[in-house]
């Protein structure tokens, strides 16, 4: 039997389940994004199903998948043929199966790497940093779910002159965000509902501790860009985008507020996992509306925009 | 544009390509009766002055640039002293249903009395095809290289600034000064050099001739116009027509008019590839236009307009059509002339001016299929222009391409020429490069890498046929090592360059014994001080190129079996070969490996693009710097053109996963679907081959419209051009994609695998979303947000 694989060293290791190059809507000019895997809460309209446990996971690509049976004769339990997509209870996780999938419909979401292999891949795009004022945004998961490792990270990058910057939910230890800011130039912070109760509701947690560390981090960092997933029916009512847009005003360090619509992509990544679909019955934004969100968000006199 | 433009726009656009023979029929009389008369050079020179005098003249309503190569617009000549088409090339042209030029039946009745019966055994192809050894027949043949000249002669060239500066009669009293100085006592060539300065001489007067017969038929239609206007515009185009080409010009519209004339001349005297080229269009018109706008004579609108007829001009002439067995392929009607725009001055500075944005607003505004146009790009370029040129690109047109002007100034300094002479230089045809006005720099024919590599694994055999073409390398069996395969393929490489070259080499001797293009000459320098040809080494540099094809495809080829036979052990080579042969059958799930699970290149990954870099090094070190015949050198060149898709039709399936017969990676591009890392990955792995050492090399990239929307999109494609030239990139084009290829990408998603979308809040390739999700980008796309 294979044994699961061992946790992961808090130090030098960091579990990270994507390296997105390219990316250009997650903070100023052209960056890479580093999604580390782990968050606390719980988005019911959460984009990115696969960041969620701390673990590595397996994750199908239906698209991909021949139907060769390749990945059934690897796996010790002979599981994981497409007609046992469901019972992932029995897996290890020992990946033997995405080594063998010839086509890369099998993939682990997650893997244990070191800050210089992060940096290492992460570095290959400096030329374009340097050229539209970009760098490296880390994203996940909540990044401060990994405080040490994005510690180390971001120590690394700084150590290079790479510009940095960190997506949060918010919800971490205040000492955890107060060591992160000396090290990272610029935060995106997501603000997703004013309402608690709404909060706890929609994404599991409670907005209290968002709130305060967000006022904490506005005494001691001066660049902070407001993010708001607008998500119709759940947070895109006058309220709340107006008291989200007022909390927003009332940080000093705030430069930029971003709102994010809703695009139904979950619905497709969690059929990659095999998780219950969650709710495809949100619909995406009109543009009008959006509109009309930025022109409300605008009244605080910080720029705004739609998108990232 | 105007009503006017418009107009002649929609003509231009409305008319249909035909074929017309009296091209063909005025140079067969004037063979038939003047054969043995004069040395070749004099013959080609009154053989030329023969079509200005008695060719049709075209002037169309409204039309302010005046002059047609056919007898009315879109009438395409025939050139049987090169290659004479047969009976059924003229039926197939006539009926095939792409790409077709209407044939009708007194021109085959023409081709079938006086044409084909002078022209049969005497046109320059079916000598060339005779002289040209089995060898060089049998890998013809298999589809290891194209060939260039038989079909159309050494062009490729491009005008510099001269014609601004001196009318035909300058140029003659230049060529009378050459002859004068001949020293027919200590120069063994001195006999040949004046027959080449007699036919430039006698070229110079043809085109006088030609202009002044332009200003005859506008002066008779002055006569009969009924509107003042009208009435007064021919008479302005006969002024002009009597002032240029026989001097200098004196203003925006004669200058106009003076490149077209000479454009008309050379695409008249012979068929040369790429038709001819105004190159630094904008630099060249800036004072004509300045000197217009301030002494009240032209306006910017004027200006625009005059500018827009001579676009118009170039679209009215599509390529001439091949013969043989290619004419039953569709080809294309572009003529490859290529204008460029910016770039920089010979002294070093920016080059771009207010006639930039105004050619790049003409590109917007007008869409036309002809003329190319490009941006050379150099660190000095102002963003402004980089981005005009963006938001013209992200059309969708395709047009205009992005170049790298300090690369190409690079490049031209490493062969040899004087910095000066560089940076006057630019790009023509597809990416190709060149000392503009001072240059014959011939393509000659695209080079199969990917099929050295499967005679390689078949010990010099080929498999489609079973014909031996190669040299025994030995069999695969005793390849113990990657190195080892490897030196292999460069011995096969090496040995198919050798029989190219051998070949190219006749060919351009028979050019210049047989087919001098004195006009051409008159245009290049320096070939009038040296009383030498174009064809024959008379121009000041002379590169011959040629074109490797599917660097991407061959690295992955190479990656696959690196990773699969010699690292993993997961195949030998001798099993692999043997599937290879068998096209995959049975082994779907290796194929699939090699799609995904081996290093490929395009996503820098030093893995595979190390094997680039090799395979790269290995065709510089075959081809580049070895002698041509006309005293310059051999130089490699990165471009497809359409060849990959003919190159992968002749070769069976290979270990980068491809299947027998599907096209080949296109320039230095990854292969189509194998590049998943997203648009810095690719610009960083064609980064690493050290493109200066090339004489142009070609990228491609592919996005949807969603992803380069709105400003920000502008600045994104802006930061990427930016960073690829910083990395020595010579040429960069981004395909703005359709929600018509989104589909097609739906249908057929392993050929389009590194199709980027974004998504929400990240980026995706399209062809890993769920279907429902693809039709909502598809349907997104549409309305142009995201």
């Amino acid at each position: 039997m294979i044994p699961p694989p061992s946790k992961i060293s808090a130090i030098t290791d960091g579990m990270v389940f994507n390296i997105q190059k390219f990316s250009v809507h997650d903070g100023p000019g052209i960056r890479t994004t580093v999604f580390l895997k782990g968050c606390p809460l719980r988005c019911v309209w959460c984009h990115n199903p696969e960041s969620w446990q701390p673990e590595p996971e397996m994750t199908v690509m239906e698209a991909r998948c021949i139907q060769c049976g390749t990945c059934r004769d690897a796996c010790p339990e002979h599981l994981f043929y497409r007609d046992d997509l469901s019972d992932f209870t029995r897996c290890y996780r020992c990946g033997q199966c995405v080594e063998a999938c010839p086509t890369g419909a099998r993939q682990m979401a997650g893997r244990s790497m070191t800050v210089n292999q992060v940096v290492d891949q992460v570095m290959k795009d400096r030329i374009f940093y340097d050229d539209s004022g970009g760098g490296v945004t880390i994203s996940g998961g909540e990044p401060l779910f990994q405080p040490e490792f994005l510690a180390d990270l971001l120590t690394a990058l700084k150590k290079r002159g790479i510009h940095t910057a960190v997506d949060t939910s918010g919800f971490c230890p205040q000492d955890d965000l107060v060591a992160i800011a000396r090290l990272t130039d610029l935060f995106l912070f997501d603000i997703k509902l004013m309402d608690e109760e709404k909060h706890r509701r929609m994404t599991g947690v409670s907005n209290r501790p968002i709130i305060e560390n967000l006022q904490e981090l506005g005494r001691i960092h001066s660049h902070i860009w407001i993010r708001i997933p607008v998500i119709p029916g759940i947070n895109d009512d006058d309220d709340n985008i107006q008291s989200t847009a007022c909390l927003a005003a009332s940080i000093p360090g705030v430069r930029q507020i971003n709102l994010l619509p809703y695009h139904p992509l979950g619905v497709s990544k969690f059929r990659r996992f095999n998780r219950p679909v969650l709710p495809s019955d949100i619909p995406g934004l009109p543009e009008e509306r959006l509109k009309q969100r930025v022109a409300l968000v605008a009244k605080t006199g910080i720029p705004t925009r739609s998108g990232g | 544009m105007n009503e006017r433009t418009d107009r002649l726009r929609r003509a231009s656009l409305n008319a249909a390509p035909s074929i017309s023979p009296e091209r063909a029929i005025l140079v067969t009389e004037f063979y038939q009766s003047h054969s043995g008369q004069y040395s070749v050079p004099v013959m080609r020179a009154k053989c030329f002055d023969h079509l200005c005098a008695h060719k049709t003249i075209f002037i169309g309503p409204e039309e302010l640039i005046v002059g047609e190569r056919g007898p009315f617009p879109k009438a395409v000549p025939t050139y049987p002293e090169l290659t004479c088409h047969s009976i059924d090339d003229l039926e197939i042209l006539n009926s095939r249903p792409k790409i077709s030029y209407r044939v009708d039946s007194s021109c085959i009745e023409s081709y079938r009395k006086t044409v084909i019966p002078y022209w049969q055994n005497r046109s320059l192809r079916d000598r060339l095809f005779q002289e040209l050894p089995k060898e060089w027949h049998d890998a013809y043949e298999a589809g290891i290289y194209t060939e260039f000249m038989e079909q159309r002669a050494p062009g490729h060239t491009v005008l510099d600034d001269k014609i601004y500066r001196k009318g035909m009669l300058d140029f003659k009293a230049d060529i009378a000064a050459s002859i004068a100085g001949l020293d027919f006592t200590s120069d063994p060539a001195a006999y040949a050099r004046r027959e080449a300065l007699k036919a430039m001489d006698v070229s110079c007067d043809a085109v006088i001739r030609f202009a002044a017969r332009h200003a005859e038929l506008a002066e008779e239609l002055a006569k009969g116009e009924g509107s003042e206007t009208r009435k007064a515009e021919l008479l302005k185009i006969a002024h002009v027509c009597r002032h240029v080409p026989a001097h200098a010009p004196r203003d925006f519209h004669e200058a106009l008019q003076y490149y077209w004339f000479c454009h008309l001349a050379v695409i008249t005297e012979l068929n040369g590839w790429d038709a001819f080229n105004p190159g630094h269009l904008d630099q060249h018109m800036l004072p004509f236009y300045q000197k217009g706008v301030a002494d009240g004579a032209l306006t910017p609108e004027s200006a625009r307009e005059l500018m827009e007829a001579f676009f118009i001009k170039f679209n009215n002439h599509p390529s001439p059509p091949k013969v043989g067995v290619t004419a039953a392929e569709s080809g294309t009607y572009t003529d490859f002339a290529n204008i460029n725009i910016a770039g920089l001055l010979p002294d070093g500075s920016d080059g771009s001016n207010d006639i930039s944005h105004m050619l790049l607003d003409i590109v917007e505004d007008m869409h036309l299929l002809q003329p190319s146009t490009n941006v050379q790009v150099s660190r000095k370029t102002p963003d402004e222009v980089l981005k005009h040129a963006l938001r013209v690109i992200r059309k969708g047109y395709g047009f205009p391409s992005l170049f790298n002007a300090d690369s190409v100034v690079e490049e031209q300094i490493r062969q040899g020429k004087t910095l000066e002479d560089a940076r006057a230089g630019g790009c023509s045809g597809c990416v190709e490069v060149g000392a503009f006005g001072k240059e014959a720099y011939i393509l000659t024919g695209y080079f199969n890498l990917v099929k050295i590599l499967e005679l390689t694994l078949h010990n010099g055999m080929d498999p489609k046929t079973g014909n031996r073409l190669g040299i025994e390398t030995g069999t695969v069996e005793r390849f113990h090592s990657f190195d080892a395969l490897f030196e292999a393929f460069k011995t096969q490489l090496n040995h198919f360059v050798h029989i190219k070259i051998r070949g190219n080499q006749i060919i351009e001797q028979i050019y210049a014994a047989s087919m001098p293009a004195p006009f051409l000459s008159v245009l290049i320098d320096d070939c009038i001080k040296t009383g030498k040809d174009y064809n024959a080494g008379g121009a000041r540099y002379n590169n011959t190129f040629i074109q490797a094809v599917g660097i991407g495809s061959l690295t992955d080829c190479f990656s696959g079996i690196r990773h699969l036979v010699f690292e993993k052990n997961e195949v030998s080579l001798v099993d692999l070969v043997g599937i290879l042969d068998s096209n995959f059958e049975g082994h779907e799930a290796l194929r699939q490996k090699m799609l995904n699970k081996v290093p490929r290149y395009g996503n820098d990954l030093d893995a595979a693009d190390g094997i680039m870099v090799k395979i790269f090094q290995a065709a510089f070190d075959a081809i580049d710097g070895r002698p041509n015949s006309k005293g310059g050198q051999y130089r490699l060149e990165m471009l497809p053109t359409t060849s990959h898709v003919y190159f992968g039709s002749v070769i069976g399936a290979m270990p980068d996963g491809r299947l027998a017969g599907v096209p080949l990676s296109e320039g230095i591009s990854p292969v189509q679907g194998a590049d998943r890392n997203g648009p810095t990955a690719v610009i960083k792995s064609a980064g690493k081959m050290d493109q200066v050492k090339t004489g142009g090399a070609l990228l491609n990239l592919k996005f949807t419209p969603a992803l380069v929307a709105g400003e920000d999109g502008i600045t994104y494609l802006f930061h990427l051009v930016r960073s690829y030239f910083k990395l020595d990139g010579h040429h960069i084009q981004f395909n703005v994609v359709s929600a018509d290829l989104l589909k097609k990408a739906r249908a057929y998603p392993d050929q389009y695998r590194d199709m980027i979308v974004r998504v929400a809040g990240y980026s995706d390739y399209f062809c890993d979303l769920t279907p429902a999700l693809q039709n909502e980008i598809i349907a997104r796309t549409e309305h142009q947000s995201f």
